[in-house]
Order: C-alpha cells, then sequence, then structure tokens
C-alpha cells in the first residue's frame, strides 16, 4: 500500500465538490459524570491529507476521536465520514470507512494470534476463505509483520505490537486512519522506523501525538486542539515555531531540538 | 477444591456435569441479556482477574496462607449469572491447562465453586443486604458474609455429592463435618477479603458493582460506622458456634463404627461398580439407626438449604436480565 | 482448597511436534475423556486394571515425549488429593489391618489406593493433552465438540489477558512491599485486597476498551467465522480412540475372567 505523493507535502487541494474524509461541526460532548470533554469542535479533513492533532492531556483529542467511528454517539453537532453522518443506523459503513488505532496496542489484540486479530475485522464484513487469508496475508506484508502472523499478542514487544495494531485497522481498507499516541512507548529507533511505515500509508491521517517530531516529520498540517476547542490549524512548521502559541497550550519541542528544521524542506528520516 | 479424578463417581461425575452444563448455559443467557455485545470481553477480562486473584497469596497466619475463590465477589461485581460464567470459565482453564481438577470432576467443580457460590452466594447477599443499612457499608458487610458463607455452601454441596458419589468408605457425617467445618474458617478469610475489595471497587468506581446499582449516589457516598475489629468478632463468634455443632457430627460414636465395621466387610469385597444407590444405602445401611435418621435429616437439610439458595440466586438473575433487557434495545 | 495455581499460562504448554501433537485437539478432548471415564468406572478392587490403565497414559505421555520436568509440576497440583486418599485408609471405618506400626482400615486402603491410581492416571491424562495442545487449539476443539461459542471466545480472553492481569497484581505487590509493607496476619491484608479492588476497576476498563475496539471493527454482537478447520479424519479418531479402548479392553477381560481381584 504505497502512495505516489512525496512524503511531508499537502496533496493537490480537493476541489470543492469532494466530499471530506473526516468532517466535524460544533461538536460538543459532556461525560456522564457531568464533565464537559468538547465545547464546539470544528474540523474537516480532505482526502490524502495527513494532519497531527495536538494538545495537552484532557483537551478531549481522545474524545473526538472517539466520536469518529460512533463508538461515541453525537450529543450536540455533526460528524460525517466521506460525507456519510455518523448515526448509529450507519454505524457498519462507518466503522469500514474510519479506522482507530488505540493508544494501548494491547486494547485492539484481543485474539489468540496475531493472524486471527487481523482476520477479526474483514470477517465482520464478510471475508471468508481464500479471500480473508489474502486481506490478512497482505495487511500484516504492509506494516512488516508477516512473519508475526501466528504469534501470541502477549509475546510481542510493543513496536510489534504497533504494527499488528495498525495491520488490524487497515485490514479493513480504510479510506481514513486516526492514529492515537502511535510513537508512545517506542525507542527511538521503533519512532523511526513507524514513522517510515505511515508514511508509505494511503488512507487520509489523523495523528493524535505529544511526539512533535513525529507531527513535523509525517503531517504537513496541525490542528491544535485544548480544553474541548479547537485553538489553532495550520501548516506545522509554522505552529511549532510559534513558542508562544506552544506555550500557551501547555506544548513543547522536545528538549535540543533544532529549530532550523523548522525552516527548512522537510527531512527524510533516517 | 479444585477435586480431580476419582473422588466421586461416574454417575455423580455425569450428574452434576448434567446440571453444571444447564447452569452455564442459563447464565450465558441472562448474562446476555444484562451486558448484551459487552458480555464476552467484560466476562472475559473479568475471568482473567479472578484468575489471577486466586493466585494471590493472602497470609493467614503463623506463615500459612490462603486463597481467594471469588465466585460471590464476582456475583456481586457483575450479577450472579455473569460472576457464575466467570468462575466457570476460571475452573475450565485450570482443568485444562494445569490438570488443576480432573476432566471428569469439570460437572461437579464447576458446580462447587462456580454455580453454588455465584447463585446461592448471592442469595444470601441479597438476604443480608435486606437486614443491613442501604448503604455502600451495608453491601460491603453482605459481601463479606455471603462471601463467607458462599465457600460454606460450597463445602455443604461437596459433602452430598459425596453422599451419594463417594468412592471411598468414608461416611457422609464425616466428610461434612470434616468439609464444613474447614471451610468455614476458609469463609472467614473468603468474606474478609471479599469485603474489603468491594469496599476499593465501591470507592472508585460504584457504578460497576451490580450488587449496589439500586443505591442512590448519596447512599454509596456514606461511610457507616460499623467497625472492621467488632463485625471481625461477630464473624469469628458465629464460625466458632457453626464449627462446634458441626463437629459433633464429625465425630463418629464408636458403636457405628463396630456397625460398619461388622457390614464393611461384606462390602469390602463385592466388586461390582458402585453405583448412587449402592453407596447411599451401604453407607447408610451400616451405620446404625440412630446415627442414619440424624445423617439422613442432615443431608436432606443440606440440599434443602443449598437448592433454596442456588434456586433464589437464579430467580433474581432472570429478574435482572428481564430488567436489563428491557431497558435496552 | 486448593493452594496457589501455577504462575502465567504462557509458559511450558505445548511443546514437541510427535504423533501424539498432530492429533486435532477434539480429537484428544474426546479420547481423554472418554479413557478418563472408563478408569471412573473400573472398580475399586480391580487394581490389576487400574495398572494396565495407567501404563498404557505414561505410554502417550512417554510418546508425546513430554520433558520430565514439565510432567512432574503438573503432577504436584494433585499431591494434596494423594495425602487425602492416603488418609481414608485411616479414617474409614472397616476391619483393620497392621502396615508396619500403623493400624489402617482394609477396605479404606483398597479404596484409597484406587481413588489415588485414579487421581493419578486422570492428572497424566489432562497433562497429556494440556501438553501437546495449544490452547486456543484446546478451546476451539471445545468449541466443536459442543461448548458454546461465546464460551469458548471468552475462554480465549482470559488466557489473553491472563498474563497482563497477573503481572499488573505483581508489579502492585512489588510497589507495596517496596514501601515496606509484609503482611503477616490476615487482619493486616486489607490493603492487599484493596489492591484487588483497583485491579479489578483497571481490568474491567480494559475490558471496556476492548469492546470499543471490537465494535471499531465492525464487532456486531457475535464473534465471526475466522479459521476453517477441516473435520478431523476418520484415521485420526481410530488413532486417539486407541486409548479408551486399551483401558475398556483390560476392564473387559478382568470381568469375563476368574473374578476381579
Amino acid at each position: 500500500m504505497t502512495t505516489d505523493l512525496p512524503p511531508g507535502d499537502a496533496p493537490p487541494s480537493a476541489g470543492p465538490g469532494t466530499a471530506a474524509a473526516i468532517s466535524v461541526e460544533g461538536l460538543r460532548y459532556s461525560y456522564p459524570d457531568g464533565s464537559v470533554a468538547l465545547r464546539g469542535v470544528s474540523l474537516r479533513l480532505d482526502p490524502g491529507e495527513r494532519v497531527a492533532l495536538l494538545g495537552p492531556n484532557g483537551a478531549g483529542k481522545t474524545t473526538l476521536a472517539l466520536h469518529l467511528n460512533g463508538i461515541l454517539a453525537v450529543q450536540e453537532g455533526a460528524v460525517t465520514a466521506g460525507g456519510l453522518e455518523v448515526t448509529e443506523a450507519n454505524l457498519a459503513e462507518i466503522r469500514r470507512r474510519v479506522q482507530l488505532v488505540f493508544a494501548d496496542a494491547d486494547d485492539q489484540l484481543f485474539m489468540p494470534t496475531a493472524a486471527q486479530d487481523v482476520a477479526f475485522g474483514p470477517a465482520n464484513l464478510g471475508l471468508r476463505g481464500p479471500d480473508l487469508e489474502a486481506r490478512v496475508a497482505a495487511s500484516l506484508e504492509a506494516v512488516g509483520a508477516g512473519h508475526l502472523a501466528g504469534r501470541t499478542p502477549h509475546h510481542l514487544s510493543t513496536g510489534e505490537k504497533r504494527r499488528v495494531a495498525l495491520a488490524t485497522a487497515l485490514a479493513m481498507d480504510p479510506d481514513v486512519l486516526v492514529l492515537d499516541e502511535p510513537t508512545a512507548g517506542l525507542d527511538p529507533r521503533g519512532q523511526r522506523e513507524l514513522i517510515a511505515l505511515l508514511r508509505t500509508l494511503s488512507p487520509t491521517l489523523l495523528v493524535i501525538t505529544h511526539d512533535l517530531g513525529l507531527a513535523l516529520a509525517l503531517c504537513p498540517r496541525t490542528v491544535i486542539i485544548d480544553d474541548g476547542t479547537t485553538c489553532a490549524d495550520g501548516p506545522t512548521r509554522v505552529l511549532l515555531a510559534d513558542d508562544e502559541l506552544l506555550a500557551r497550550h501547555q506544548l513543547a519541542l522536545p528538549y535540543g531540538f533544532d529549530r532550523t528544521a523548522l525552516s527548512a524542506e522537510p527531512v527524510e528520516p533516517a | 477444591m479444585h477435586a480431580p479424578d476419582g473422588f466421586l463417581n461416574v454417575g455423580t461425575a455425569v450428574a452434576t456435569a448434567a446440571v453444571s452444563a444447564g447452569a452455564i448455559g442459563l447464565s450465558l443467557r441472562h448474562s446476555r441479556q444484562e451486558l448484551s455485545d459487552r458480555q464476552i470481553p467484560l466476562a472475559g477480562l473479568t475471568a482473567a482477574f479472578v484468575f489471577a486473584a486466586q493466585m494471590v497469596n493472602f497470609p493467614v497466619a503463623g506463615g500459612t496462607s490462603g486463597h481467594l475463590l471469588g465466585g460471590l465477589l464476582a456475583a456481586v461485581l457483575l450479577g450472579p449469572a455473569t460472576g457464575c460464567l466467570v468462575v466457570a470459565t476460571v475452573v475450565l482453564l485450570q482443568a485444562l491447562v494445569f490438570a488443576d481438577g480432573g476432566l471428569t470432576a469439570i460437572g461437579y467443580n464447576v458446580l462447587n465453586m462456580a454455580v453454588v457460590t455465584s447463585f446461592g452466594g448471592y442469595a444470601v447477599f441479597l438476604a443480608f443486604r435486606r437486614l443491613l443499612p442501604r448503604s455502600a457499608s451495608g453491601v460491603v458487610m453482605a459481601g463479606g458474609l455471603a462471601g463467607g458463607a458462599s465457600v460454606v455452601l460450597s463445602a455443604m454441596t461437596f459433602s452430598l455429592e459425596w453422599l451419594f458419589g463417594a468412592t471411598a468408605p468414608v461416611p457422609f457425617d464425616t466428610v461434612f463435618g470434616a468439609m464444613v467445618g474447614v471451610h468455614t474458617l476458609i469463609g472467614l478469610g473468603e468474606g474478609l477479603i471479599t469485603a474489603v475489595t468491594l469496599s476499593a471497587v465501591l470507592a472508585v468506581r460504584p457504578d460497576l458493582v451490580a450488587g449496589a446499582a439500586d443505591l442512590p449516589r448519596a447512599a454509596l457516598a456514606e461511610r457507616g460506622h460499623w467497625s472492621a475489629r467488632g463485625a471481625l468478632w461477630a464473624a469469628v463468634l458465629t464460625v466458632a458456634v457453626v464449627a462446634a455443632a458441626v463437629s459433633q457430627l464429625a465425630s463418629s460414636s464408636p458403636d457405628g463404627l463396630e456397625r460398619v465395621a461388622g457390614d464393611q466387610g461384606i462390602e469390602g469385597s463385592s466388586d461390582a461398580p458402585s453405583t448412587a444407590a449402592h453407596s447411599v444405602f451401604a453407607d447408610y445401611a451400616t451405620r446404625g439407626i440412630d446415627n442414619e435418621q440424624l445423617s439422613l435429616a442432615l443431608a436432606g437439610l443440606t440440599g434443602a438449604v443449598l437448592a433454596g439458595a442456588v434456586g433464589t440466586g437464579v430467580l433474581a438473575s432472570a429478574r435482572r436480565g428481564r430488567l436489563a433487557g428491557g431497558a435496552t434495545t | 482448597m486448593s493452594g496457589g495455581h501455577r504462575p502465567p499460562v504462557a509458559g511450558g504448554v505445548a511443546t514437541g511436534a510427535g504423533p501424539i501433537q498432530r492429533l486435532p485437539a477434539e480429537v484428544k478432548v474426546a479420547a481423554a475423556v472418554a479413557f478418563v471415564l472408563v478408569v471412573a468406572v473400573t472398580p475399586r478392587g480391580a487394581l490389576a486394571v487400574l495398572a494396565v490403565q495407567g501404563v498404557a497414559i505414561m505410554g502417550v505421555v512417554a510418546l508425546a515425549r513430554l520433558p520430565l520436568g514439565f510432567v512432574a509440576r503438573r503432577l504436584a497440583v494433585v499431591a494434596p488429593f494423594l495425602v487425602a486418599a492416603a488418609l481414608t485408609a485411616v479414617v474409614a471405618g472397616g476391619p483393620r489391618i497392621d502396615v508396619g506400626p500403623l493400624s489402617l482400615s482394609e477396605p479404606g486402603l483398597r479404596a484409597g489406593v484406587a481413588v489415588a491410581a485414579k487421581t493419578l492416571i486422570g492428572a497424566l491424562t489432562s497433562i497429556a493433552v494440556a501438553g501437546t495442545t495449544p490452547i486456543p487449539d484446546l478451546l476451539a476443539g471445545l468449541g466443536r465438540l459442543g461448548l458454546p461459542r461465546p464460551l469458548v471466545t471468552l475462554a480465549g480472553f482470559t488466557l489473553r489477558y491472563l498474563d497482563l492481569v497477573a503481572d499488573g497484581l505483581t508489579r502492585r505487590r512489588r510497589a507495596m512491599t517496596a514501601r515496606g509493607y509484609r503482611p503477616r496476619r490476615l487482619t493486616q491484608a486489607g490493603p492487599l485486597a484493596a489492591s484487588l479492588g483497583t485491579m479489578f476497576v483497571h481490568t474491567y476498563e480494559r475490558g471496556e476498551r476492548v469492546h470499543a475496539a471490537m465494535l471499531s471493527r465492525g464487532f456486531t454482537g457475535a464473534m465471526p467465522e475466522i479459521t476453517v478447520h477441516p473435520r478431523p479424519r476418520a484415521a485420526q479418531w481410530a488413532t486417539a480412540a486407541l486409548l479408551p479402548m486399551v483401558a475398556a479392553a483390560a476392564l473387559a477381560v478382568a470381568w469375563a475372567g476368574p473374578g476381579l481381584a
């Protein structure tokens, strides 16, 4: 699953008639205990875009993500994926189009073997037999985890679990991939490998992360969410160069980060 | 308590397997009604929790350690049907994977450790809930007392199974006395651990305690003034009384022994496969008239108590399922 | 009540690649249950028959090339019950015989030996099955033998997350010990039980997240059919059936013969 887009660049802008890959309008959400998580978030992703979603803990990023595939029902506002509204009636199709990769891979790998985990999704879509096996094999290969097919998730390393979790989502052949903290817990090499892997993927990407280096390397556009609202939306390099903006939302570039990288052309990670 | 193969005869193994299978089928249905499509992940994860919790060494005294069984705890947390499913899964896995519990013993192991503790224990829990204050403390105490009772119920069930399916000439009374006596003590530990665990869950996520679902939030917040030490003394006293009463049965009178000796000679050399009827009448006809009636009365009472407790628990579970099934579309 | 159970499931199961390992799970389980049932029906006095049956299962264990250490560790679980069986020789009624310094009940001794034998044979059978079958296959095989599907999946999840939960408990315990917690009596075990409570909450919350992950990948309540397992061949059933048939044959021979002794 490769893309012919040069890495790190914005895709050619979609025409006005194209349905947004993801469209969120005025989304509000409060948890059962009364705490308000989202206070009117609006966001639009065009097909093929790669957008980083930044913000301090508790800003509402994960809550927003859980709306995108209907895990959380919309209380107020509207969410659509590829023009289709996220409602209970459309859930099956929504979940084919939008896939979430959770922060904790162990939550996502619940079957006895990696191959069975990857097969779970497409099997729910109705694939069987050789078609199912082919889909599983392709998905595992796409993340470089073909050799892990028969392994028990519990015995995999963090990086391997991340890859297989990604494969379980890719197996659904989604239009949109939402990744929640994909590099958390990975050592620097693991981070680089994952970033390189993510660059090869073709679905629209929304990456929730604290890893500003990841945002810079992968996503041309960044949205900052704080306290349940959208606070900034623009080119990643511009936003990350704005120290005051970062400080206001409790974000910080990694210690020792080379600022010249922000003004230079995007560099391929080693 | 994870009985291996060979301690009870085949008839008992098959009969208890049938009862357990029925109970599991019922549990699956009620649990599904309560939890809908969350049943598999929630019950599966909770079973992992119970399995792991059973491995925790709790110090008892003087270097000995005890373990949690967890049937009643699971029932109070998730409802008796799911609780039964959870512990049954643990028992099944322990037999399959660790040879902890025989393959032919699964029927009575599941019955004793999952069905009776969850459903029967839950009935005891409901009874105590009615008597105790409607607060978090009330739930904790009811849970603790029911937890202790659940283990005793489990021992009683095994004794009853021994009555019908013993493979060794040890009389029902002796087994009853020994099992119930020991398990009353074990029940103390189970009850205490259950109570404290419940208390901890109520403090963090009271909505996760099915047995407290009827309490409004205000009642849950209120912490009662019962003292842990007082509760412990009350429990110890109860145990002492029960143990004293039960030990009367455990001691065989010399007359009984002579009778058994005389007639066991016949029984010992007959090697026809033991059947249920053979065991009952062989052991009881040889026991001596004066003890026989008492033993049978005890067996009858035991059976009645167990049937009553488990039946009440199953009815309560069905009610929970109906309520939940009505609430969710 | 049995003592503490073994550490994590993951270790020490399903080793090797011999003929026993190759048999499908449902075939092995069915044969194992049939075998243990025949052993269970064998009368107390028929010690010769029990001996033959014991040799048969030991042969299977040997054929499976299971490591002795593995077998011994698993057998240790039934040790308390062997002790109980030995005790029936002391506690039971009936005519006494003297074995060395002890006065034992004669029928109790016979029964005790028989029960101990059956217990050991049963345990060896379970070990033979568990040692030659990966647990997920075992569960799937049980499903094909009639265990309800939701229960099979549920049990699978339990195994999948058992080590995670057990690790969590161990870490908590270690953290508590590091802060000087050394309970010696049940009344000091409060914090231990409290940690169980918080562990339950975490486990439940993980269950909710797993549910969300399942929904995200299209789960609608029933587990999809993922692997299609080929039906076992008649030859495989026949091979596995050898074990219970040998047991039954020994029993039949003894019955038909001059009388069981």
